[in-house]
């Protein structure tokens, strides 16, 4: 079986095999090709998400004027100017839309803007917490430009890539940048305020985080090299004590490349990256194998992975003792490396209990130094509630969960690697930092995405919508038909 | 692949799903522990995030609260007459915690209390600021004045009672300190509490409630109480069978009287109230035995805590002792100790004719808008001895003012009763004794008061100390100053 065969039907075939068990799904299937889309008279929702941007304006706006009350007794200066660019930015982006992307998915650039909104109204919030911030810096400005710019990067996304197919040429260059991103912290001095993790480039005042790109740049290339081989992995294995072994020179090149990745992670102490990258690889293996023994087999090897990683890394065992026992470091004698930061952001989510402290008015900068990038949650934990936790989830799930339907709909075996891929990678990272700043799982030091202070986080998750949403463009684009039904039972026939 | 992505969405909903349980345990669930968690520095930066409610003397209020508008702390307290007041209202730190009212009643005076509940939710929806209510105390302020002044730089304390009703008038404990010096969170108030908790003269302890004394000779009062009571004697005038030396039953230890010139042998039960005989009252405290004496003590309030509600050390009779000590602890040395409030209530208790008040501070709590939230309802704490040996032991006391140890305590136009305690204490009695004086002044009408003084290392020398000589005049004071003569 040549990678032939498999490039552009594979999609259509699997549809076609997935719904043999089920009537309905193969009726539609006869119909269009495709049982989840019906592109075919498809209102393009772009009024939609006019409206829903205009709400993802105002909102962030009261939220605002509502923090400035709350502080100063008085609406902030710079309301209206930051309203008026919120809005035009997020305007423009629309328009473009309307012009390179009018059937993408109309809930993404909302929910992205409404959490960037929201994220940079709780910066500001807390850079007026001013003194009583460890080493505090005013973030919101910068953070704002960041945004700008991610909605930039968003914008030339939208313009210039034209079909999402074009990076499946660049699959082995981008596993060679990835890899170099990743490694190119290795070779800066950590600062000791880093908590351990070398996961900066800085040059001068100027930093940037590259494992951020490089989990877009990494699914690039496990998504184009999982299409090229998944039949390959899924059919042409070797059966083993049950699990289905694929064989090594299929396997190989991957394991090697992933490997590497989760090596150079954990010499940086990146260890949040580690199992972001980790789950990454399994469920876009999984996905494109569609074969479940590759859960049972990425299960257990995280959990090797787990037990040799914390048994021989003290860093990581400061944070499963931190996370075992939050209040530990509020001891008279704390053990050596303890943080505060886990019980301070229980305690900050305790205070705001169900329905929050209101907008400006807790103590979140308790949570010290962290309290805007990575415990950004407890600061919103503390001031909006559980109600406004809640809110926050939800609009994650939105997105997330739209990326996958994205995949769901996507025409291309690679598009649909390329959504599931980066789709999950947001959900993993929403879990692994929400679930470190509640007490979940062991504190790992990410960033929540769109809400948290950090440039590079904030353009590479725009970048990310960005091609979420073009590829959500392409599978619900009317104009290109799916293949026809002959040539479907044909392929499937091959 | 469609198969396995909606298993991925449904792997990714799961995770958000976790997320979500995690949080509505940690925000709803646990939210109250984790709120109250003595780690979590939000409950004193709420305290003082608003105007504190006031402690009110006479109607003044004796606390403030300033806005200072500190980064973390908006507002600062502060006292008026700090060191006058620091046994009543204690402090309250923005770095160090509070202690007595400032403590006890801090959901009032921050506004957290639940009876506060309604009112600050109305508040909220009006858009009024929130402040806490105040305490009214039962302090009279000029007899505080007046026993604060009495003690002046002596170490010692005042506690003065209302018979009837059991208020406290005065709660004096010197020195003193004044809290203000380390209500706040910068490092001249973090020098001021080092200081004052290493100062070896304690002026931090509230020698009022907290510290016990042994009660000397001002013990011979439950003595005698406890033998009209279980009927060794009917009357005052009685002749008691005392040698002079008394040996100390079961032992060849003679008890000696304080001079050779009072006439304690064989006296009558006035006579050695009036003289202060040791012999005389160490020998019906042995008669009496050990478990008569300990039962009148405690239904004086002895080996029990009295809440204020401020606590009070438990002041002890021993439960132990030979007859020999019991003997001793009749007269208010060996095992025997007392802190200032529980002398009062025995003065109180005879006053006031056998009834014994519960001993409070606090007369009402109220909202910032005034509003009464609760009213202290007075209540008997125990009847120790009937109105017939509250009359004799009145009229001893009396006597011991009119005839004895305690003429500095008369004051013209009012019936005074008291008694007067010259302490032994330390290893072997090294120390220098505590003076003690414990009376009642009555006036025409009715209206009564109760005070307690104890000064402890009055002097320089032993001669120099006598309850009479040091503590009496202090009494005197505070009595005329409640009854204003």
């Amino acid at each position: 079986m040549s990678t032939f065969d498999l490039s552009s039907d594979a999609n259509n075939r699997s549809d076609g095999r997935q719904a043999g068990g089920v009537p309905a799904d193969r009726a539609s299937s006869r119909r269009r090709g495709n049982t989840t889309i019906s592109p075919q008279g498809t209102p393009n929702r772009r009024n939609t998400e006019l409206a829903l941007l205009a709400f993802a304006v105002v909102l962030p706006v009261l939220a605002y004027a509502n923090v400035g009350l709350a502080m100063d007794d008085k609406l902030p200066t710079g309301m209206l100017g930051y309203g008026l660019g919120m809005g035009a930015l997020a305007l423009i982006a629309h328009l473009l839309m309307r012009k390179f992307a009018p059937y993408a998915d109309p809930l993404m650039l909302p929910i992205a803007t409404l959490l960037n909104g929201l994220g940079l109204v709780m910066i500001w919030r807390l850079d007026k917490a001013g003194p009583l911030l460890h080493k505090n810096f005013a973030a919101a400005p910068n953070q704002l430009m960041w945004s700008g710019l991610g909605i930039a990067l968003f914008i030339v996304v939208m313009v210039f890539l034209k079909d999402h197919r074009v990076l499946q040429r660049y699959t082995y260059i981008s596993m060679a940048v990835a890899l170099v991103l990743l490694a190119a912290p290795a070779f800066f001095p950590a600062r000791k305020e880093d908590f351990g993790a070398k996961i900066w480039i800085r040059m001068g005042a100027f930093s940037i985080q590259p494992g951020e790109f490089a989990k877009i740049i990494l699914t690039v290339f496990f998504a184009g090299y999982l299409m090229v081989k998944r039949d390959a992995l899924a059919l042409a294995s070797r059966r083993f004590m049950g699990l289905y072994l694929p064989r090594g020179r299929d396997l190989g090149p991957i394991i090697v490349i992933w490997l590497l990745s989760l090596l150079i992670l954990v010499f940086e102490n990146d260890l949040g990256s580690s199992f972001l990258y980790f789950g990454l690889f399994v469920v876009m293996l999984y996905v494109a194998t569609e074969r479940t023994s590759w859960i049972i087999f990425g299960l257990l090897m995280s959990v090797g992975g787990a037990v040799a990683v914390a048994s021989t890394t003290s860093h990581v065992k400061t944070r499963i003792d931190a996370w075992l026992d939050p209040m530990a470091a509020f001891a008279p004698k704390p053990p050596d490396g303890a943080t505060e930061q886990i019980g301070q952001s229980l305690m900050a989510l305790g205070s705001g209990g169900v329905t929050g402290s209101g907008l400006g008015q807790g103590r979140s900068w308790l949570i010290d130094f962290a309290a805007k990038s990575d415990f950004i949650l407890g600061s919103f934990g503390e001031e909006l509630g559980l109600t406004g936790m809640m809110a926050i989830f939800m609009l994650y799930a939105l997105l997330i969960q739209r990326g996958l339907r994205t995949a769901i709909a996507a025409r291309d075996p690679f598009g649909k690697l390329f959504a599931v891929g980066l789709s999950s990678a947001m959900a993993l990272q929403v879990f692994v930092v929400a679930g470190g700043v509640t007490g979940l799982i062991p504190l790992t030091g990410m960033t929540m995405p769109f809400l948290a202070q950090g440039g590079s986080s904030v353009v590479a998750n725009w970048a990310l919508v960005a091609i979420l949403l073009k590829i959500s463009d392409s599978a619900r684009r009317p104009g290109v038909e799916p293949a026809p039904a002959t040539e479907l039972q044909g392929g499937a026939a091959a | 692949m469609n198969k396995p992505i909606r298993r991925v969405s449904i792997f990714c909903l799961v995770l958000i799903l976790a997320l979500m349980v995690r949080t509505n345990w940690v925000q709803g669930v646990q939210a109250e522990a984790w709120a109250t968690n003595k780690n979590n520095k939000r409950q004193v930066y709420d305290r003082y995030a608003h105007p504190r409610g006031n402690i009110i003397v006479d109607g003044q209020p004796v606390t403030q609260s300033a806005f200072v508008n500190g980064l973390r702390y908006k507002y600062k307290r502060s006292w008026v007459d700090g060191p006058m007041y620091a046994p009543v209202t204690g402090y309250s730190s923005q770095a160090f915690g509070a202690s007595q009212l400032e403590q006890l009643e801090d959901g009032i005076l921050s506004g957290s209390d639940d009876r506060l509940f309604f009112r600050n939710t109305l508040d909220m929806l009006t858009g009024e600021p929130k402040k806490g209510g105040d305490v009214v105390t039962t302090i009279n302020a000029k007899a505080q004045k007046a026993a604060f002044e009495g003690l002046g730089n002596k170490k010692g304390a005042v506690v003065a009672l209302d018979p009837r009703t059991g208020a406290i008038l005065s709660l004096v404990s010197t020195p003193s300190y004044d809290p203000g010096v380390f209500a706040g969170n910068e490092p001249a108030d973090s020098k001021a509490w080092t200081d004052l908790n290493a100062d070896p003269n304690k002026p931090m302890l509230n020698r009022a409630l907290r510290e016990t004394y042994p009660p000397g000779s001002t013990f011979k009062l439950v003595t005698a109480a406890a033998a009209f009571e279980n009927g060794l004697y009917q009357n005052i005038d009685d002749t008691t069978d005392t040698p002079d030396p008394y040996i100390l039953p079961g032992t060849k230890t003679e008890l000696k009287n304080e001079s050779e010139f009072e006439k304690c042998a064989n006296a009558t039960l006035k006579s050695g109230m009036d003289q202060s005989c040791n012999t005389v009252y160490g020998k019906l405290g042995a008669d009496l035995g050990k478990d008569k004496m300990r039962a009148q003590a405690e239904k004086f309030g002895f080996n029990s805590t009295v809440d204020t509600p401020i606590r009070s050390e438990k002041s002890v009779f021993p439960t132990g002792s030979t007859p020999d000590g019991t003997a001793l602890d009749s007269i208010g040395q060996h095992d025997t100790r007392a802190t200032p409030l529980q002398m009062a209530m025995v003065s109180a208790a005879i006053a006031n004719n056998g009834s014994l008040m519960q001993p409070y501070l606090v007369q009402q709590e109220r909202s910032a808008s005034l509003t009464a939230i609760s009213q202290h309802s007075e209540k008997q704490f125990s009847q120790p001895i009937s109105p017939a040996t509250a009359a004799k032991l009145q009229e001893m006391m009396v006597s011991v003012v009119e005839n004895g140890t305690g003429k500095n305590a008369r004051i013209p136009g009012l019936t005074v009763g008291g008694k007067t305690g010259t302490a032994q204490h330390g290893e072997d009695n090294a120390g220098l004794p505590f003076a003690w004086f414990t009376s009642y002044a009555k006036t025409a009408d009715g209206r009564s008061v109760a005070v307690a003084v104890v000064v402890e290392d009055g002097s320089n020398n032993r001669d120099g100390i006598s309850g009479g000589r040091l503590a009496a005049p202090i009494a005197k004071s505070v009595m005329q100053a409640v009854l204003g003569k």
